[in-house]
């Protein structure tokens, strides 16, 4: 059975099992490998997408579950027209191997929105789910705090 | 000449026979030019291996993979330099599996001596075996050598092109080169006159290359600089290709599952998964299976509904009964004494003894990104995507794996999703391989679940120290260290070359025999565990661990003789290895060392050198209603010359992280023959409440270019248990050390 899906504002018909996780329609179908597979329990929140707005691990959401509209990396900006946040991560040069970063950057779009101007600690409880090895955090802090300004301005 | 085994035989461990490996092959042939790999078309110019000027423009070569450490933009800006084109115009693309792009900095570090007191000789000989890479195509992104690596070669091989491309425009113009200047791109005659290099690439390729002139790093452009790394905005828009993001038209996705007792199988029962939705085939691995379906999570279903009998372990069930062997290893002849000042079984006179038993766990790289890769066999070729660190060894390792000739393969290494040593093996580019050859015709992705990633790395060696000294009047008399480990060395070398080096194993000892400590009666032994645990290169390989052994023992020492830690240190290293000391210095002075000690808080110091970089870090940590949180970390590296400070700066603060969160709360451990860890919430690093604040300083003071990779990991370890002694008095001896305190999770 074909569910429809929105993505990035455009729409999808996908013909899978009901259970097959939003993420792997996403990278394996639709051809949109932007969001990443990190560790399928939802411990690590590399393939965080939005669904409505709201950050979700993608890994967790099956096909016929989705809810909502889905927003991805890709459809957050472009290299040519890259969101507020995004042009942060440039400035602060926060990603090493940039594996997890698309799912930071995500969960970072999702704190600003609900809480503009976040303290250490919102920040430190919206993005301990979001596992990365290469140790790029203290980036990430001032990254978000940079976009966090630049919005509010 | 002598076989490329019997060479590696005698150079990759130390010794005097390293000297003589490399002399076998005759000057000729090490120093004879690689061919050059690039095959530019009509118009296009390849004027070294590094340089390739088209029509559309000017492309670096990288011969490096990016893992995340920011290299291929530090390489990229070492030819850009001499090169004279616009950062903005940088195009980058890894250098593919070729001699030319050898690593000459690995085999350096197989030179005897501690490296911290090379003298010219030692490190013109360095350079000389250097050169053997090149003969055994050791194209490795590894061992902190990229920059050492490349410091020069590729400084030449931006200069050689500028100078080809101006002698093109002078026979052109008829103006001497002399007189003509480069700038973004562009070759500009006194006049005025402007001529882009890409009008120039046809000309160019016919014009003898000479020697050029380096220029003097006061006038560089873009070294020295934190220059915007070239894969910043691919990665933040999710439009950077990984090695799992490769998507040939007509992909199968495959899963995999192998036995986690690192044996083969008895035998399986594929028909249930045979008949899941999406399934194309089963494929028989001998020591696991692979299902290949229509996407990678319905492949994981039916790989996962597979009965298999695996056979046992080929090395102790149980962490105990490993740790036994480590510990019985002790017992045999020493593999090494690397240093053996003084008299060591004395006791010096009036001194009080110390002794200490140390040990560290097993360790998984887990990178985020699992292994994974993607290969298409079409029956006389094949073509491997695979984010790996040893591209000319994947290639011959496929090659095998497939029946073909190396001649027949392709690698591409798209970005690697953190490496740490771990995509230095071959085993999932073969596995991926195998894959392609049973679906001949179609390309196949094979990605590992995060389960199969964790039970199936090549691990950190677990590790054992009997530490021994003595203090007097204040100082340190007698340091006699003993390690026990499995050589890493010895394993990866027969895994990847099939080779079994012989001779004393310099990385086992790592961090120990060339602690750049004066200490009048000093020894390091270094004792091989006899086991078959998978053990693989993790970030900062020895130096992981004998760090940890070698500065927690410090500590004692210095609390033994009523020191302070920081100055007891400085004492011995002051005269010894003034760079070292400087490192010190730094981090006493920006932590305000020594100051009024705040209530509920504890401070510890942790020095190392590895890699050719002396690191020193201040670990503070604060007990916060019996929670303990690390709060702040100060450090100091002296990497000799500064390429990018941005790009060094976020090494040195990831690489403390690495350390410190395996220090915290990591550890891999053995039952029934597997490993018990599964995922990351069995096998968890630090996370952004947890990361402590950093505050980084890095000094020039270093006689030589420095590694900046790794040299951050091995301190942390060792700065924070020396912290927690300060804060409870208990000293910790064995990690992770989440068993000993709590620490904030």
């Amino acid at each position: 059975m074909a569910t429809t899906l929105t993505i990035n504002g455009k729409s999808h018909d996908v013909d899978l099992p009901e259970d097959v996780p939003l993420l792997w329609v996403l990278r394996d179908e639709i051809g949109l490998t932007g969001t990443k597979f990190g560790c399928g329990v939802a411990a690590c929140g590399a393939c965080t997408v939005h669904i409505d707005g709201q950050a979700v691990r993608s890994c967790q959401v099956s096909l016929g579950d989705v809810w909502g509209d889905v927003t991805t990396i890709e459809g957050l900006g472009t290299p040519d027209a890259m969101s507020v946040l995004q042009q942060a991560w440039v400035e602060h040069q926060v990603a090493q191997c940039g594996y997890c970063q698309s799912g930071q950057i995500m969960q970072a779009a999702s704190l600003l929105e609900q809480n503009p101007n976040p303290s250490d600690t919102d920040i430190d409880d919206a993005m301990q789910g979001n596992l990365c090895r290469c140790g790029t955090y203290p980036r990430i802090r001032a990254a978000i705090r940079s976009a966090a300004a630049k919005m509010e301005g | 000449m002598a076989s490329i085994g019997k060479i590696a035989r005698r150079t990759f461990l130390i010794g005097s026979a390293a000297i003589v490996g490399g002399a076998a092959f005759g000057a000729w042939y090490v120093g004879r030019p690689a061919p050059n790999p690039l095959k530019p078309g009509s118009g296009e110019a390849a004027l070294t291996p590094f340089v390739l000027v088209t029509g559309e423009g000017v492309t670096l070569i990288t011969p490096r993979s990016e893992m995340g450490q920011g290299t291929q933009t530090t390489l990229a800006a070492l030819i850009a330099e001499e090169l004279d084109v616009a950062w903005e115009d940088v195009r980058i693309m890894h250098g593919p599996p070729a001699a030319a792009y050898y690593n000459s900095a690995l085999l350096h570090e197989v030179i005897p001596g501690k490296g911290y007191d090379q003298s010219e000789f030692m490190h013109a000989l360095a350079e000389y075996v250097g050169r053997v890479g090149k003969v055994m195509e050791m194209q490795i992104t590894g061992g902190s050598t990229a920059m050492k690596d490349a410091y020069e070669r590729l400084r030449v091989a931006g200069a050689t092109a500028r100078e080809a491309l101006k002698s093109a425009a002078s026979a052109r113009l008829g103006v001497e080169t002399a007189r003509l200047r480069t700038e973004n791109g562009q070759v500009i005659a006194p006049d005025g006159t402007a001529i882009p290099y890409t009008d120039l690439a046809s000309d160019a390729a016919k014009v003898d290359l000479r020697e050029p002139e380096l220029r003097d790093p006061s006038q560089w452009k873009y070294l020295g600089k934190a220059m915007p790394r070239l894969d910043m905005v691919g990665k933040v828009t999710g439009t950077a290709a990984f090695g799992i993001d490769t998507r040939p038209e007509g992909l199968k996705f495959a899963a995999l599952r192998i036995n986690p007792k690192r044996a083969g199988m008895r035998n399986f029962d594929a028909s249930a998964a045979e008949s899941m939705p999406g399934v194309e085939k089963v494929v028989d691995l001998g020591n696991g299976l692979a299902v290949v379906a229509r996407n990678t999570w319905l492949a994981q279903q039916a790989v996962d509904a597979i009965d298999v009998e695996w056979e046992d372990a080929p090395y102790p069930s149980e962490t105990a009964a490993i740790f036994e062997k480590i510990a019985a290893a002790f017992d045999k002849k020493p593999n090494s004494t690397m240093r053996n000042d003084g008299d060591a079984d004395a006791m010096p006179e009036g001194a009080t003894e110390v002794t200490a038993e140390y040990t560290v766990p097993y360790l998984a790289h887990a990178t985020m990104e699992p292994m994974n890769a993607t290969a298409h066999y079409t029956g006389d070729a094949l073509t491997v995507w695979s984010g790996n660190q040893a591209p000319t060894f994947t290639r011959d390792h496929c090659a095998r794996a497939a029946g073909l000739d190396p001649a027949q393969v392709t690698v591409i290494t798209p970005y690697l999703g953190g490496g740490f040593g771990r995509r230095g093996e071959m085993d999932f580019s073969v596995y991926a391989t195998k894959v392609a050859v049973a679906m001949q015709g179609t390309p196949v992705q094979l990605t590992w679940s995060r389960e199969e990633d964790m039970r199936h790395d090549f691990y950190r060696p677990g590790a054992m120290a009997r530490m021994r000294g003595a203090v007097r009047r204040g100082s340190a008399v007698l340091l006699d260290a003993q390690v026990a480990a499995q050589s890493t060395s010895q394993q990866a070398m027969n895994r990847w070359l099939g080779i079994s080096p012989g001779g004393p194993d310099k990385g086992h000892v790592d961090g120990l025999f060339n602690a750049p400590y004066a200490i009048p009666n000093h020894r390091v032994r270094g004792y091989l565990a006899d086991l078959d645990v998978p053990v693989g290169f993790w970030r900062s390989v020895g130096a992981s661990f004998n760090a940890f052994f070698q500065d927690s023992f410090m500590d004692e020492l210095a609390h033994a003789a009523g020191a302070d830690p920081l100055d007891f240190r400085l004492s011995l290293m002051r005269d010894e290895f003034p760079a070292g000391a400087g490192v010190l210095e730094a981090v006493r002075d920006m932590s305000g060392w020594g100051g009024t000690k705040l209530a509920n808080t504890g401070r510890g110091v942790g020095f190392s050198y590895s890699f050719g970089t002396p690191v020193a870090q201040v670990v503070e940590v604060i007990d916060e209603g019996g929670t303990i949180r690390i709060a702040r970390v100060w450090i100091a590296a002296d990497v000799g010359t500064i390429l990018d400070p941005g790009i060094t700066e976020a090494q040195m603060i990831g690489g403390c992280i690495y350390g410190l969160s395996a220090a915290v709360n990591e550890e891999i451990t053995f039952a029934d023959g597997a490993v018990e860890q599964m995922n990351f919430p069995d096998y968890d690093a630090l996370r952004m409440h947890n990361t402590p604040k950093f505050e980084v300083q890095l000094l020039e003071n270093n006689n030589r270019l420095g590694g900046v990779g790794e040299p951050g990991t091995p301190p942390a370890a060792p700065a924070l248990a020396n912290a927690l002694f300060d804060l409870t008095g208990t000293r910790a001896r064995q990690l992770p050390l989440s068993q000993s305190f709590d620490l904030l999770l």
